[in-house]
């Protein structure tokens, strides 16, 4: 499989000529083409004015927002709001600290050519969410408390994620080995696991992790309602992931489980560095998948009174010195939402080309 | 595909092996009274087997005959039910630990290389030196250049499986087993999923260790190599060891009906 000395020839036809090929190649052509052009113009166009250009950007209050278009005034007013939630203003540096170290962690892996990329990216796996632990609630190393009634809006989303994220990962995978083990007892606990936690709403979980559990504790043994949820989604999304993993243990052939027990590894070798290695690498995609829509249910915490970002701007299109301010909050947190999401789905693709060797058994 | 290669191992084989001289050495691997069964089906009927270290078995036979069940019940790839097998001193059990320590001692080559695709072929090599005998990273690599170089591809090293071609994937598999400098080396039909002008390569780099003095088990439909390797040729049908000899008497001379028959259809074209 050398590299071929010549790539196959580009297809060099101008725009003009591809124009005339695609779109105008006959009358009902034509008249489609014209057809869809107006339908944009005529749709897209006051979409773009409302966004961009009769939107209210610059101002000092509610009153400036008097044009026909989007009010980002409002946003840019209660930024603070939907970023921090109720973390007090002066010790909003930890929370800017942990964005930072989120960023520095994790952008350097689109820049193919970042010295030490992967460093860093360990260390988001594993140091930032310890430096988070302290840093964000307090209470060690003369940190002022910050309880975690006040976290809130971005920040809270992105918690949740991150938390649900690297905590179901493993989780996931020990489950998912668990469902294929020769031990009946381990493979018959990680079945009723996975089936029970899969087959509940997470909107169930949340709510029993916030009004039931506390009921069956002993007393003065008590979570937080954040912690609670953690737990809840980190356990639910365990199971979705545990299922995609194994999707990925049963698409190894036999053969490689054989030549691991013919060289002699023993069960934890092969699984690790045979195993499980081919396995993840298949399943980047529906990995992904779960993270992204993991994501997007953190917005479910909203129901036991948490405010992640939605809630944070579901709470303030109401304000009546705003008016009609639901669609720009919502498209806030949309766009909010988009980015992150997007952004995990493009390193994953990146991810997924890199660990290509080639191989189609 | 067998006549061929009888012609070309036999005419371009200028490294031939001479007989290995095995017959006052110990036992390496003994096979007492071993039964098989896949739920009701009885695979592998009471078969006996000594292998003196040094010697070349070569085993033949009609597909579903059990020849490959047999040699993967040599390193506990299947479990048999009854009777012993007794390798290198250890007795083959449910014990894990004799397990392992017989895998280590035990190569295996496969009919479909099965080479860690997402490794390179040095890795592939290195890995078990590294992770199962605890071999310095540096002398593990260096060992396995060496064996690269005896399979004659040390410049495809950093590749990974899926860019060499199947006589060099084989060639890879053979380096790799060697990597662990295992006591015995089983070859479960190494040739059958190459293409025919790639069997020659594999099947060199196999008389070429039969040269070296490796205790070799192999499967194989080659009776060419058969004859140049083999200090003995078994024939199984149906589970059973129906017959066993020198390849020179096996060939010419062959006792059983069901031999004879064999042997007429996979010479005769």
């Amino acid at each position: 499989m050398a590299e071929p000395m010549l790539k196959p020839p580009k297809s060099a036809i101008s725009p003009i000529t591809w124009v005339r090929q695609n779109l105008f190649s006959g009358w009902y052509n034509t008249l489609l083409t014209l057809v869809v052009g107006y339908l944009l113009v005529i749709g897209v166009g006051p979409v773009f004015s409302w966004l961009f250009f009769d939107a209210t950007f610059l101002g000092s209050g509610p009153s400036d927002c008097t044009g026909t278009g989007a009010c980002w005034l409002f946003i840019s007013e209660r930024l603070n709001f939907f970023i921090y939630g109720f973390y007090p203003d002066d010790l909003q540096w930890r929370v800017d600290v942990m964005f930072g170290l989120l960023a520095l962690s994790f952008v350097p892996q689109f820049i193919e050519r970042f010295p030490g990329r992967k460093w860093f990216g360990l260390f988001g796996l594993t140091g930032l969410p310890v430096v988070g632990y302290f840093l964000v609630p307090g209470g060690n190393f003369g940190l002022e408390v910050v309880e975690s009634s006040k976290w809130g809006g971005l920040m809270l989303t992105l918690i949740l994620a991150y938390i649900g994220i690297l905590a179901s990962l493993p989780i996931g995978i020990v489950l998912a080995l668990g469902r294929r083990s020769e031990m009946p007892i381990i493979r018959g606990i990680c079945v009723v696991f996975i089936e029970v936690w899969r087959a509940v709403p997470l909107i169930t979980v949340l709510f029993m992790a916030s009004v039931m559990l506390p009921l069956f504790l002993p007393d003065g043994m008590n979570f937080e309602k954040l912690m609670r949820a953690l737990i809840g989604i980190t356990l639910w999304q365990s199971a979705y992931m545990a299922e995609v993993i194994r999707g990925g243990l049963q698409a190894i052939p036999r053969g490689q489980y054989e030549a691991a027990d013919a060289l002699g590894l023993g069960y934890w070798k092969k699984t690790g560095l045979i195993i499980l290695p081919q396995a993840l690498k298949m399943v980047i995609p529906g990995i992904v998948n779960t993270f992204i829509s993991l994501f997007k249910d953190t917005t479910l915490v909203l129901i036991i009174g948490l405010f992640d970002i939605l809630g944070t701007v579901q709470s303030t299109i109401t304000d009546p010195a705003w008016q009609n301010v639901a669609i720009e909050g919502y498209v806030f947190v949309a766009f909010c939402f988009w980015v992150f999401c997007f952004g995990i789905s493009r390193y994953s693709q990146n991810l997924e080309r890199k660990l290509d060797t080639g191989h189609r058994t | 595909m067998g006549t061929i290669m009888t012609e070309q191992t036999q005419a371009t084989d200028p490294k031939k092996p001479v007989p290995s001289q095995t017959e006052n050495k110990p036992d390496i691997i003994r096979v007492e009274g071993m039964n098989k069964w896949y739920g009701d089906f009885h695979v592998l009927k009471d078969l006996n087997l000594n292998v003196r270290q040094g010697e070349r078995i070569v085993i033949c036979g009609p597909s579903g005959s059990g020849k490959s069940t047999f040699i993967r019940c040599i390193n506990r790839l299947e479990e048999h039910q009854q009777g012993k097998i007794i390798v290198d001193n250890i007795e083959l059990t449910d014990d894990i630990r004799n397990i392992d320590t017989v895998r280590r001692e035990v190569g295996m080559v496969f009919q479909h290389f099965n080479l860690f695709p997402h490794l390179t072929v040095l890795e592939n090599c290195c890995l078990s030196p590294i992770w199962v005998r605890k071999t310095p990273r540096k002398a593990a690599e260096e060992a396995a250049m060496e064996y690269l170089e005896r399979v004659k591809i040390p410049d495809q090293a950093n590749k990974f499986p899926g860019q060499l071609s199947g006589g060099q994937q084989q060639r890879v598999a053979i380096a790799r087993a060697l990597c662990m400098k295992p006591k015995i080396m089983l070859f479960d039909e190494p040739t059958s999923a190459l293409d025919p002008e790639m069997i020659k390569e594999v099947l060199d780099v196999m008389i070429e260790l039969a040269g070296s003095g490796m205790t070799m088990i192999c499967v194989t439909h080659e009776m060419g190599f058969a004859k140049t390797v083999a200090d003995r040729v078994i024939f199984m049908d149906g589970g059973e060891i129906v017959e066993e000899a020198p390849p020179h008497e096996f060939f010419t001379n062959p006792q059983e009906p069901r031999t004879q028959k064999f042997l007429e259809q996979i010479l005769q074209h």
